[in-house]
């Protein structure tokens, strides 16, 4: 008798595409607000992007209700970290968070596409991105999600990344500007929109900067 | 109160029916510096006195955030305070993860004296020498819950718990009638005031006092020094003489709680409900 499989599975996944571009004293996150399954739209209108601290946002694509218990964990965590610590998590101790988090889960990992963005303590635009069980880098741009193979390397034209193979180590952050980034972050999902079925509807940006934080949305094709 | 043999174990009853080692765990609140606390519909107000050990050292933090909507002032063993706000803190934490939404204080206190309880009935364990002014915030309004050792609370309008803390409470007696309606402002005003009754005399200045509020639309957060020290000019309180009636000296005072509770150990009620 051959072995049986299951004719279930636990995972889903809901479509979308996040994308973070770390500035010199800003950072851009953005996502998609479509949420599918299969072939259906679910939702126009679902935030994919969580703030977890004064200057951390996450964005994350893939199975929204393994990112919903995700952002959960991670909001209780930082809470507890509060209580301890009397002070707000800094961006690159969350992104260690949600590393340890994820790995917590390598044999049942979270269906989750992450983009972690915000200041660090320098005040220096950062952006950390991760695959499903934690492995995490800090890079100058990411881009995850069912449009990420899209939009990468259309943002490895515009935004040259240096390898960080290069010694001396070269600066993780673009010589943008905040106004260009946007733009740039709009052209993305525009693009996006056109070839992949999954992204559309609009695109929710959250901006990062030593003001605050700051919050636009845009329209894109719903088809 | 003197020893007897009926006090080496928390789980030994006197012929009287008390417990002595829980009483014990009383003293122990009433031998902590002052805390204080006062409520409104809207607000609720926690208050305390800074014990430095001695001039080097900094003082103990009495009063701990639990969540937006909670807050608590201790007095007695502060160790023991400060995990038993560790577990509220977890119990807030856990409550809002499962159900999205604010654990009602009235259901943490509960949960606080069922853990204070299981102390007074496990001969490996002690209670808490802690005595937990717990001031929360729910639909129905705002709360203010005092938790014993002795695994009892209540809910008060205004209580003072820890040393002197009689002084204090003879003030909110004859002020506790208008608390309900009063402003958050004149709150803040009547805890200074209280709390200047415990320190019988001392100078009342921002740095040995500890104010924090919580309030419809205020999340829980302690005043900062600098708006402590001008509420502290702006009340005119610095340096007053207490009123008259407050003259017995605080030595006279404990002795004659002790006199009262050792010559009466049948008849008086065991204090357990103070």
């Amino acid at each position: 008798m051959p072995k049986q499989q299951a004719n279930w599975s636990p995972y889903d996944n809901n479509g979308g595409t996040c994308v973070a571009i770390a500035g010199a004293d800003y950072c851009v996150i953005a996502a998609d607000t479509r949420m599918s399954t299969g072939y259906s739209i679910l939702t126009r209108d679902y935030s994919k992007i969580i703030q977890l601290a004064d200057k951390s946002v996450m964005a994350s694509s893939g199975f929204q209700a393994d990112v919903r218990a995700l952002q959960k964990v991670l909001a209780a965590r930082h809470l507890i970290y509060q209580h301890q610590h009397n002070k707000q998590m800094s961006c690159p101790a969350m992104a260690q968070l949600l590393s340890n988090t994820l790995y917590f889960k390598r044999f049942f990992p979270y269906y989750a596409f992450n983009v972690l963005g915000g200041l660090d303590s320098e005040g220096k635009g950062c952006v950390f991105t991760y695959d499903a069980v934690g492995s995490y880098e800090r890079v100058g741009y990411s881009a995850q999600g069912s449009g990420a193979t899209l939009i990468t390397p259309f943002l490895d034209n515009q935004l040259k990344s240096p390898s960080p193979l290069l010694l001396p180590a070269k600066d993780a952050v673009t010589p943008l500007s905040e106004i260009e980034a946007i733009d740039l972050v709009k052209t993305c999902f525009a693009s996006a929109t056109e070839r992949d079925i999954y992204t559309g509807d609009k695109v929710e940006m959250l901006v990062l900067n030593a003001n605050g934080i700051r919050r636009e949305v845009m329209e894109l094709r719903k088809d | 109160m003197f020893r007897n043999q009926y006090d080496t174990d928390v789980t030994t009853w006197s012929p009287a029916g008390r417990l002595f080692q829980v009483e014990y765990a009383m003293e122990a609140v009433k031998q902590g510096s002052a805390a204080i606390g006062l409520r409104s519909k809207t607000h609720v107000v926690l208050a305390s006195v800074n014990k430095a050990s001695s001039e080097l050292s900094s003082h103990q933090k009495k009063i701990f955030k639990v969540d937006d909507h909670i807050g608590v002032a201790i007095a007695g063993l502060t160790a023991d305070g400060r995990v038993l706000s560790r577990y509220m803190r977890n119990e807030c934490i856990n409550y809002s993860y499962t159900y999205e939404s604010p654990l009602p204080v009235g259901r943490l206190v509960v949960q606080l004296a069922d853990k204070a309880q299981v102390c007074t009935q496990r001969s490996w364990k002690r209670p808490y020498g802690v005595g937990l002014l717990v001031g929360g915030l729910d639909e129905s309004g705002a709360h203010l819950y005092y938790n014993c050792p002795s695994g009892n609370y209540f809910e008060y309008q205004a209580f003072a718990i820890g040393s002197r803390s009689q002084a204090a409470k003879t003030y909110l007696e004859r002020k506790f009638e208008s608390f309900m309606d009063s402003s958050r402002e004149n709150l803040i005003k009547d805890a200074l005031f209280a709390l200047r009754e415990t320190l019988q005399g001392e100078k009342m200045t921002s740095s040995i006092c500890t104010i924090s509020i919580l309030g419809a639309g205020e999340a829980f957060h302690v005043l900062d020094q600098e708006t402590v020290q001008r509420l502290i000019n702006e009340f005119e309180i610095v340096g007053e003489e207490p009123p008259a009636d407050e003259a017995a000296a605080p030595d006279a005072e404990a002795a004659a709680e002790a006199a009262t509770e050792g010559a009466a150990p049948d008849q008086g009620a065991a204090p357990m409900d103070i």
